[in-house]
């Protein structure tokens, strides 16, 4: 029986806690940017959510998520270029395209394993990287600006940055309350089944290809889901919503917090993003403690902390900083039995 | 006639240069089991150290030599101190693993050589058009490119099909722990393969250098393309990776040659225009993914894993 | 245990809060009187080096005002948007919104200005692009907060257009980067020159540094001639493949921004007799770009680029408008009207704003020669066209 009380989730609890009454401190300091960051940050981790759903229990390895990101941003960009600016048409739109590429990519992909997987998946969505190029209309690869959010009838008013910020976090918890709903069904327990042993789940009498289609599926839509809300979020829409890159971080970001931990991606995707934007604050102050001047320059090699950060992880905290919390919790109850 | 000649030659140079990319790919991935993101920044430090020692030296040829030899060195350094511990790993561990070392290495040749970018240029005997057939010019250095890219290519395949290292190369791809069991020393053979991998993966940075600047970089796009042709040919496999290289560098080169006056024929100038770049720019894409679905385990795969 | 583990979870909380209040850490001085100036620009990557060479020149421009405007002192802040339209995006959010600057700057590509467009102008704040000028916001986009101390991209490939009909080509052939300014360029070459386009390329950016089945097809096609765009590292690649593939004596090459200062010291003797159009050279005699000149050589030991020049501009330009409203920043309409005068000694000579906030201004012919000391510079050879306006301030609504 794992005690309730560990290292892990009272962090969790904590960033969470933190998640909620953002807004508040924001608002007391005046600074809307520490909002708009964290904003982002959410829509982010909804689709590392929805790609640990898949990599982290289902051992589907996408290196092509941030297409859906992409399909879903580009269904309320190109709705909204044509005059369509009612969320009530356009984020079901975005839903059912990205669902419906996943079912396509899904398809052809899920007979392929391991690195082959990780390949196609790569090959998908770089041609829906260049369809997205070769969209004229629609920006090319400079990208279109959105001048109208979604518009919800005065249900919700997307403008009010506040009430985006929550309807984000809510968006999150519920991507996380599913995940393990999902993850705890009989659906979610041949997944991982066939994740350790595809062909024995086979001749029990599963049809393991539609299950894990059904479940690629689902994290296709997740993930076209927070595309619609980053489009909304930047005003902005372009190719390099989906270039392989941003697929990249998406993994970087389940693997660092934690695969296969419910809410390692959130903190994967916390850890990264607040790295990036304050690394190069933190070199700029700790250079100016050591040589007494501004240094301006060194600020901008930030990278090559992050790099051996990366890498140290790997190293020496498997299962990312979620599996790094659990362990410091078995080595805490270790030596407190010890002293006891 | 002579344009189609010229532009195949281009797709034929463009091919063999990511062969030497993806056959030390292929081969650390195949023997190791391990993927390496980083190998595209071998490509950039063997351009870096071309263009120093080519200054250096004031010889570009020597310069090569020199460079060859230091990214063969920073290969099994990388090796030893950093990869050497993913080994048996998760393939995810290996790819955020990596990727920090891309970052960092990115960062350190912007520390050391600035971010401008460095030249590297030719002696005035490569730097000319060679005139191959009547009508039918070809820039020198290219045609050498092609040169030397066929003799590695025939190195590689006599050190792996007729000699004792290949051999055990060749028994490591398909089943790893029994050429560990065979009392072998595989650590210093993985370090000898890795360290090969990074520099061929230097010798195509180097030899590019002339073509391109050399700048912070200029490894990554370029490693996707060599990670589609090991998919294609089959990981592992050296003739898979040669055929797949060759097929690539022509699809690209012919797509982006003739795709727009293709699509001429069955729609308008200005849709023509447009479509064309971003079909052609898909091309390879849509051959790798065809490929996957027919073969899911590339054109030529190495049994027994 | 118990209180080691609450230790700990509040290190955890303190983390994370910490690196929220370090986030926020910049804006609670706000209220200190300054010129505040956001410099979006390119720090990372390849075309780092542009984006340094706006920034020294920036400096220098500051430092030749004394780094004061109407009294205040000036504090800017540099943020790179490593040449993608998205971060450049988000830095652009943050100076707005968390460091509150009163002007926003730099921009080299035309896709990251379009992308950081709106949130700079919904905010009411002054957007003064130093280089990308897409023909959207010289046209239906234009505002009265944005003005440009550059060009619009249009105008450059126009007076080059001018001088090939000047050269009598009939027959010509394009290539550009498939981006913005990419597309911009080749039309507007097009737009002014009067013989045949046999044939066009357009190539993938920033991916794509092989040109070599391009240079196959021009080498077959035969032109007359071969213009092409390519800025920064990019056209020192494509000189040198030019060069390489035999076509140096059989098609002439003319440029737009693809010769300047920084890529002359490696594309080196390749760009000598390779001409290009400019609104600004080196060279041009006036005081205040002699002064731009020597010092900037001092410092930096180089010649500056355009980018330079045009960036060097904005600090006197912003400078005079601050005065002009003696340091209140919130008399915008007052700043604005300021601006529309251009009444500042401009590097490249006085020029006048078009309603849409473009200059309209001369530009040049120049060429590569060699200088006293045998270092590569270049050189105005002729004037092509005078009090050129771009054709799209037509489409933009705003009179004034």
């Amino acid at each position: 029986m794992t005690p309730f009380l560990t290292i892990r989730n009272v962090v969790i609890a904590a960033l969470l806690a933190i998640l909620v009454v953002l807004p508040i401190y924001t608002a007391a300091i005046g600074n809307a940017f520490a909002l708009t960051l964290f904003t982002r940050i959410v829509i982010l981790a909804i689709a590392a959510t929805s790609l640990n759903l898949i990599m982290g229990y289902g051992g589907m390895v996408s290196f092509g998520h941030a297409a859906y990101i992409g399909v879903g941003g580009y269904a309320v960009g190109m709705l909204a270029r044509e005059g369509i600016t009612s969320g009530f048409v356009q984020w079901p739109t975005a839903l059912a395209a990205s669902a419906l590429f996943a079912l396509f990519v899904g398809a052809l992909s899920l007979r392929t394993r391991g690195v082959y997987f990780i390949m196609i998946t790569l090959a998908f969505a770089q041609m829906i990287y260049y369809v997205a190029v070769g969209l004229d209309r629609y920006g090319g690869d400079d990208g279109l600006t959105i001048y109208s959010r979604s518009q919800f009838a005065g249900l919700i008013d997307l403008n009010n940055r506040t009430l985006f910020y929550y309807l984000c976090v809510v968006l999150l918890f519920a991507t996380i309350y599913i995940t393990w709903r999902i993850v705890n069904s009989r659906f979610g327990l041949v997944i991982q089944g066939s994740r350790s042993n595809d062909r024995r789940m086979r001749a029990i009498g599963f049809p393991t290809f539609r299950y894990r289609l059904t479940c690629f599926v689902i994290a296709g839509m997740i993930c076209g889901l927070a595309g619609a809300l980053l489009a909304n979020h930047a005003s902005f829409i372009s190719p390099a919503m989906m270039h392989w890159t941003r697929s990249g971080d998406l993994i970087v970001m389940v693997v660092l917090g934690g695969m296969g931990s419910l809410f390692g991606p959130l903190i994967g995707a916390v850890a990264l993003l607040v790295l990036e934007e304050t690394l190069p604050q933190i070199i700029g102050a700790v250079g100016h403690l050591v040589t007494g001047k501004e240094v301006t320059a060194a600020r901008e090699y930030w990278q090559l902390i992050l790099g051996p950060m990366l890498l140290l992880v790997v190293l020496f905290a498997r299962g990312g900083i979620a599996g790094l919390l659990e362990s410091m919790n078995l080595w805490l109850n270790r030596s407190s039995r010890s002293t006891a | 006639m002579l344009l189609f000649v010229e532009q195949c030659l281009n797709g034929l140079q463009l091919g063999l240069l990511l062969f030497l990319l993806a056959a030390g790919l292929t081969l650390v991935f195949g023997i190791m089991d391990l993927v390496n993101l980083a190998h595209g920044s071998l490509y950039m430090v063997g351009a870096y150290f071309a263009a120093t020692f080519a200054a250096l030296t004031g010889s570009f040829v020597l310069g090569a030599l020199l460079a060859l030899g230091a990214t063969l060195l920073v290969g099994m350094a990388v090796e030893v101190i950093a990869l050497r511990r993913l080994y048996g790993r998760d393939h995810l561990d290996h790819v955020l693993g990596t990727f920090g070392l891309i970052l960092f290495f990115n960062e350190l040749v912007r520390l050391i050589w600035g971010p401008a970018g460095l030249t590297l240029s030719l002696p005035p005997w490569l730097n000319t058009p060679l005139q191959l057939l009547p009508g039918l010019y070809y820039p020198t250095y290219r045609f050498a490119i092609i040169l030397v890219t066929f003799a590695v290519a025939a190195f590689l395949y006599v050190l792996v099909m007729r000699t004792r290292v290949g051999m055990l190369i060749r028994a490591g791809a398909s089943n790893r722990e029994m050429v560990g069991a065979l009392g072998i020393n595989i650590k210093l053979l993985f370090t000898l393969v890795f360290g090969l991998g990074a520099a061929l993966a230097g010798l195509a940075g180097l030899m590019q250098a002339p073509i391109l600047t050399v700048q912070i970089g200029m490894g990554e796009n370029i490693l996707i393309l060599a990670f589609v042709v090991i998919i294609i040919g089959g990981i592992g496999s050296i003739r898979g990776a040669f055929i797949a290289a060759i097929f690539v560098g022509l699809i690209d080169v012919v797509g982006r040659a003739f795709l727009v006056d293709l699509l001429l024929l069955v729609v308008s100038q200005q849709a023509a225009s447009t479509a064309g770049p971003a079909l052609s720019s898909m091309l390879i894409y849509i051959v790798m993914a065809v490929v996957l679905v027919l073969r899911p385990e590339g054109l030529f795969p190495v049994h027994g894993k | 245990m118990r209180k080691i583990l609450s230790g700990l979870t509040l290190a955890g909380t303190a983390t994370i809060a910490g690196a929220i209040l370090a986030l926020s850490a910049g804006p609670a001085v706000t209220q200190s009187k300054s010129v505040k100036i956001g410099f979006v620009s390119t720090f990372s990557g390849p075309t780092a080096v542009i984006g340094n060479d706006m920034r020294n020149s920036f400096e220098l421009g500051l430092d030749h005002i004394g780094r004061k405007m109407g009294g205040l002192p000036v504090e800017v802040i540099y943020e790179d948007d490593g040449q993608k339209p998205e971060q450049g995006l988000q830095k652009t959010q943050k100076l707005i919104e968390s460091d509150k600057v009163d002007f926003v700057i730099g921009y080299i590509w035309s896709n990251v200005l379009l992308a950081s467009y709106k949130p700079v102008i919904d905010s009411q704040t002054f957007l003064i692009s130093t280089n990308a000028g897409p023909s959207q916001i010289a046209g239906e986009l234009c505002s009265p907060w944005f003005f440009s101390t550059s060009w619009q991209n249009d105008q450059t490939p126009q007076a080059m257009g001018h001088y090939l009909n000047q050269k009598g080509v009939k027959t010509l052939y394009l290539i550009g980067p498939n981006y913005a300014a990419g597309r911009d360029m080749l039309v507007g070459v097009q737009s002014t020159f009067k013989g045949k386009v046999i044939g066009q390329d357009l190539t993938k950016w920033p991916d794509q540094l092989d040109f070599s089945a391009e240079l196959s097809k021009v080498r077959a096609a035969k032109p007359d001639a071969l213009f092409v765009f390519y800025p920064g590292a990019s056209g020192v690649q494509f000189l040198t493949q030019y060069a390489q593939s035999g076509l140096k004596g059989q098609v002439p090459l003319y440029t737009a921004f693809t010769i300047d200062a920084i890529t002359l010291q490696l594309q080196k003797d390749l760009a000598l007799g390779v001409p290009g159009a400019q609104y600004w050279v080196n060279d041009l005699p006036n005081a205040a770009n002699k002064k731009y000149v020597a010092d900037f050589k001092a410092r930096h030991k180089n010649y500056p680029t355009f980018y330079g020049a045009q960036t060097y501009d904005a600090a006197a330009f912003i400078n005079s408008a601050v005065v002009a409203v003696k340091g209140d920043l919130t008399k915008k309409d007052a700043i604005r009207a300021e601006l529309r005068r251009a009444n500042y000694a401009s590097v490249r000579g006085p020029y006048k704003y078009g309603n849409n906030h473009f200059p309209i201004q001369n530009f040049y012919l120049q060429d590569v020669v060699k200088d006293a000391d045998g270092m590569l510079t270049l050189k105005t050879v002729a004037t092509i066209v005078k009090d050129s306006q771009d054709e799209h301030a037509k489409k933009c609504p705003m009179k004034w």
